[in-house]
């Protein structure tokens, strides 16, 4: 690895480490009080919504195609991890973290076949085709989920139409450390050569093909990492919420996914880790404030969308990212010069 | 030219047909070992849609065509160019938001060895391959003076500049032979000279076959050694330069037959 790099790994390391511990500071010394609960709940699920929406940036921020089907293949993750679990626990007691690693696995792997099977015909399709194929698959999964009902194996808890007792292991240590592996991964993934093929098919298809790159391979192993992330999100959902709905993962969230991403800068890890936090949070934090704005939940979202797109028509990040070694650079060499 | 010698591209009576259009038809092309071969004709001739059907973007209806004596047919555009075809396009096909360096670091992906695994836990053979790969890229953008540009968008160059990031793109595929689609299109006399230059320094640094496609003739006539005269998606004629340009066949296609051409101006 060369120097340069190895440093700003570490800067980069060091400073998630930084915020895991200031994180732990907040919640469990019970800085916050009797709030800690509220907000560490508001944390968790903007973690796994980061997870989902830079799984979707990874089609439409570097894929170039619009997918309005991530929900569904949340949903896949969800219940399947769900089911696994629940199956598990009824027969053995594990530790939590045992539990929880099982999940996300199940989520990841499950959700990827899946991806794999939908990605190898959908993917001949692209641009507005593609984008209603994805639709259809996600549409499919809810209503199959909301009309078949899972036959009770176990006592423990209700199968069917909505699922309940699902075991609580999203404990926001795990959730965080998955998340932070998860961004790391896909952020690796954009910066190799698959990365870089996956772009060079977004700018030119033909001229990609023509430069050696296979297209369809390239766009269906993206595709199935995307659901496999997609599938982990759900799976940390599951574990959190305890109770899953088919109708949560409607079309509407996976469109809510797709306007964080834009909104985040489509083609910017960083736009979307932003834009995930403050974009599940915020709604909730209006109406802990004011308790009857909850029902303005999704115009909060369309003012901001609008007003993003006015002022910074490619998102709030663009293409760019944010790098603690680089910015700290930044800062070092200023000060030099104020110095001098 | 010995009998004996396999051409490193041959056209056996290759042909497409859309419709009831037989765009191309019954081509018999050759071009053998360090050759450069011109493929001229008026718009709509089919000569773009000759290098579409040898780079598999099209699939030929009829005939086949062969690369170092191996059939080629059937293959995907990325299997050809694994096999060893490069191309550049008629109107420049680079990845704009991409920089210059990525431009040609993409073709060298198809011979990168990195698995995913490797790459996404940036293992020190992906650092390894990563940063070899830079350096071969560089070089070529040296050879084409472009190595300054090397961070800036493609987008950014100007005109000619693209045009011969195109050709360093072709050249990072390690081909064995190179399609040129009219690469002094647009360009003006001092960047046509610039890419006559390169591509005669292309031909004695790797000494590679080149199939160009070209309207500015006096480019074709001064460095092609043979020429083929396409129309109506048929070779018409085909020789060197100087049987070429006085042929009354080729004259009469440019610039139609002499009672047409009384009354073209009506």
């Amino acid at each position: 690895m060369p120097g340069i790099m190895k440093k700003r790994y570490l800067i980069t390391f060091a400073s998630v480490v930084l915020l895991f511990l200031l994180l732990c500071l907040l919640f469990d010394a019970g800085l916050l009080g009797r709030r800690s609960d509220y907000f560490n709940g508001l944390l968790t699920v903007g973690m796994f919504y980061i997870i989902v929406v830079c799984s979707l940036n990874l089609l439409t921020g570097y894929m170039g195609e619009f997918s309005l089907g991530q929900a569904g293949f949340m949903a896949i993750g969800a219940y399947s991890s769900a089911i696994v679990t629940t199956l598990i626990s009824d027969a053995v007691s594990l530790p939590a973290i045992v539990l929880y690693l099982i999940a996300v696995i199940v989520g990841a792997l499950v959700s990827a076949v899946i991806g794999l099977l939908v990605g190898i015909p959908a993917l001949r399709l692209s641009g507005d085709y593609l984008c209603i194929v994805t639709v259809a698959v996600a549409e499919i999964v809810r209503v199959i989920l909301s009309n078949v009902g899972i036959p009770a194996i176990t006592g423990s808890a209700t199968f069917g139409k909505s699922f309940a007792g699902i075991a609580h292991v999203s404990d926001y240590h795990y959730v965080y450390i998955t998340t932070v592996i998860c961004v790391a991964v896909m952020y690796c993934y954009i910066r190799s050569r698959y990365g870089r093929a996956l772009i060079a098919i977004r700018e030119d298809r033909i001229a990609a093909a023509a430069s050696g790159i296979n297209v369809t391979r390239t766009k269906v192993l993206t595709f199935t990492i995307s659901a496999a992330f997609a599938g982990i999100a759900g799976a940390v959902y599951a574990h959190y919420i305890t109770t899953l709905v088919p109708t949560y993962f409607n079309f509407s969230k996976s469109s809510e996914f797709l306007a964080i991403v834009i909104l985040g800068g489509s083609g910017s890890m960083t736009g979307s880790v932003v834009a995930a936090l403050i974009l599940s949070a915020l709604p909730q934090l209006i109406s802990y404030v004011v308790p009857a704005f909850v029902s303005y939940r999704m115009l909060i979202y369309a003012v901001i969308l609008v007003v993003v797109m006015i002022f910074r028509p490619g998102g709030l990040f663009g293409r760019r990212e944010f790098s603690m070694a680089g910015t700290l650079e930044k800062l070092t060499s200023r000060r030099k010069q104020q110095a001098a | 030219m010995t009998e004996e010698k396999i051409p490193v591209l041959e056209t056996k009576s290759l042909g497409i047909q859309f419709g009831g259009l037989k765009a191309v038809n019954d081509v018999n092309i050759k071009v053998y070992k360090g050759e450069l071969v011109g493929l001229i004709g008026p718009n709509g001739a089919g000569k773009t849609t000759i290098f579409n059907l040898i780079t598999g973007i099209y699939k030929p209806t009829s005939g086949s065509y062969l690369l170092c004596g191996k059939k080629m047919n059937g293959l995907k555009t990325h299997q050809v160019v694994k096999e060893g075809i490069a191309r550049t396009f008629q109107n420049i096909r680079l990845f704009k938001k991409m920089t210059v360096l990525d431009n040609v670091r993409i073709a060298f992906n198809k011979n990168m060895k990195a698995s995913l695994l490797q790459s996404v836990f940036r293992t020190p053979y992906f650092w390894k391959e990563e940063a070899e790969t830079k350096e071969k890229a560089m070089e070529l953008l040296k050879l084409f003076k472009l190595e300054s540009f090397a961070d800036q968008y493609a987008e950014n160059l100007p005109y000619g500049k693209q045009r011969l990031l195109e050709i360093a793109r072709a050249l990072a595929t390690d081909m064995k032979l190179l399609l040129l689609d009219e690469p002094a299109a647009g360009m003006n006399p001092v960047e046509t000279a610039e890419l006559k230059e390169s591509i005669k320094m292309l031909r004695q640094k790797f000494g590679i076959p080149i199939l160009l496609i070209e309207h500015d003739m006096s480019l074709v006539m001064s460095i092609c050694e043979r020429i083929y005269v396409l129309n109506f998606g048929e070779v018409l004629t085909s020789g060197v330069p100087s049987e070429i340009a006085v042929n009354p066949d080729v004259i009469a296609a440019y610039l139609g037959e002499e009672e047409e051409g009384d009354d073209s101006d009506a």
